[in-house]
């Protein structure tokens, strides 16, 4: 056996290793790209999830709008006030409080309080139910439970049961990702506070809406009456709950005669 | 000289395309080719690393490793040689034009070590001889580029339509896109022989 032969072949990729790692040791160098540590240090504080809520190109967006001093604080909700503590202390300014949200499905339209109006073997999406007259259910604005926001979830929080969607509020980061999900736009943003919400979105006139679900609101104004803060507004007969005027009093729950209001609170 | 150039390329992409005749890298192409877009600037990247790596590769074997005794090493020095390549050039791109370096992304990294580019650097130094030089490598490797576009490109069209397919269960994610990448290898041995008849 020749040595020679495999000391050669170790030294010359040895070699070759060592300029290689020689030329680009000089290259990295001569023609680094200066980057802002800020930026760094901001992306390392944000959560990482590039969800979008903010508003900016995922989390190193927000990183270089809040470096440059063009975006505000408070803006990233799955972060919450820790991560909000972290981008003010990098940042040197004082720290505001985020308002803590979650999203919750307009609707409650399971199987005990609607029926569907087809058998629907199709694929299983709401997006693709949609497209067919509106979806399965006989109310046109309920939810289609066939779990479109439950598959964008990134935090598991949406769980479909009974044929309507459900979010828990404890595991809600606030993402946003199934309020654009949900083809009939039944989730949006509530406070985590006690408040009453509507848990209804059809716009249909009282007796219609009656029909199609036993927990329709009717647009039969008794919660605007009783309402003291003037936070319940009903339009286009259905009610709505100004989420800042509401105290909390839970008078327009009682006072609903379909259950459409229910009780949100907080443990 | 025209004419075998062209033959050269199309035979790179249809007769001898690298992913779905020679079977070279099967990773990223079962990987990166769940939607167009990535399909898109992993095939690009692809193609770049493709052209520069036998650029530099075919004179350092022809002038290197021959005379010296040596072209037995030629596997571990490419490895290298393409490796430390695809620094540099990541190195420098991100200095001069980060535009072309955001939308490459991780692609470029992640090809350092990919089958295929190796696998056109020494597949075109096995083929060279008299009349095969270093322009037609250089044609070779841009069309086995060009190849693994196509071949990218087609299979993501395949899997986003079976997406909305009702698939078995037992065959549902890997399985059933083995077997179409299967499928549409099998239809790309149907371009054997087009080249040399078309152009011999």
């Amino acid at each position: 056996m020749d040595f020679r032969l495999i000391l050669i072949a170790v030294l010359v990729v040895s070699g070759v290793g060592l300029i290689i790692g020689v030329v680009l040791a000089v290259a990295s160098s001569i023609m680094a790209v200066p980057t802002d540590e800020k930026v760094e240090a901001l992306t390392e504080a944000l959560p990482g999830a590039n969800c979008g809520a903010c508003g900016y190109s995922g989390c190193s967006g927000y990183a270089k709008a809040l470096s440059a001093g063009e975006a505000p604080l408070g803006k990233c909700s799955p972060g919450g006030e820790e991560c909000v503590k972290e981008l003010s202390k990098i940042l040197g300014v004082e720290a505001v409080s985020v308002e803590k949200k979650t999203a919750l499905v307009h609707c409650m339209g399971s199987l005990d309080n609607t029926t569907d109006k087809m058998v629907y073997q199709g694929l299983d999406s709401c997006k693709a139910a949609m497209k067919l007259h509106g979806g399965v259910s006989s109310c046109s604005f309920g939810c289609l439970g066939l779990g479109d926001c439950m598959k964008v979830c990134p935090y598991g929080a949406i769980s479909v049961c009974n044929s309507i969607a459900h979010i828990d509020p404890e595991l809600c980061r606030g993402c946003s990702m199934c309020v654009s999900a949900c083809p009939k736009h039944l989730i949006s943003f509530v406070p985590l506070k006690d408040l009453a919400v509507v848990r209804c979105s059809n716009c249909q006139k009282g007796a219609e809406a009656n029909k199609v679900c036993k927990s329709a609101c009717i647009g039969c104004k008794k919660c605007e009456k009783v309402c003291e803060s003037g936070a319940v507004k009903v339009e286009n007969f259905l009610a709505s709950v100004d989420s800042s005027k509401c105290t909390g009093c839970m008078k327009c729950v009682d006072a609903c005669p379909k259950g459409a209001i229910t009780a949100f609170s907080v443990k | 000289m025209i004419k075998t150039l062209v033959a050269v390329f199309l035979a790179a992409i249809l007769t001898e395309n690298y992913v779905l005749c020679k079977f070279l890298g099967i990773c990223p192409f079962l990987g990166v080719s769940k939607k167009v877009n990535t399909a898109l600037g992993m095939s690009a990247a692809v193609t770049f690393v493709m052209v520069l790596a036998t650029a530099v590769t075919y004179p350092i074997y022809m002038y290197l490793l021959v005379p010296a005794d040596l072209a037995y090493l030629e596997t571990i020095v490419f490895i290298l040689v393409i490796a430390g390549l695809v620094q540099l050039v990541e190195i420098v791109l991100k200095k001069y034009i980060p535009s072309l370096y955001n939308s490459l992304g991780i692609y470029l990294p992640l090809i350092t070590t990919n089958c295929a580019v190796l696998g056109v650097t020494m597949l075109v130094i096995e083929k060279s001889g008299a009349d095969y030089g270093y322009v037609h490598a250089l044609v070779n490797s841009f069309g086995a580029g060009i190849g693994f576009l196509v071949a990218m490109v087609m299979f993501a069209g395949v899997r986003q339509r079976l997406e909305s397919c009702d698939i078995p269960k037992s065959l549902r994610g890997l399985p059933i896109t083995l077997v179409a990448a299967s499928l549409v290898s099998l239809s790309f041995l149907g371009f054997g022989g087009l080249v040399e008849n078309m152009l011999g």
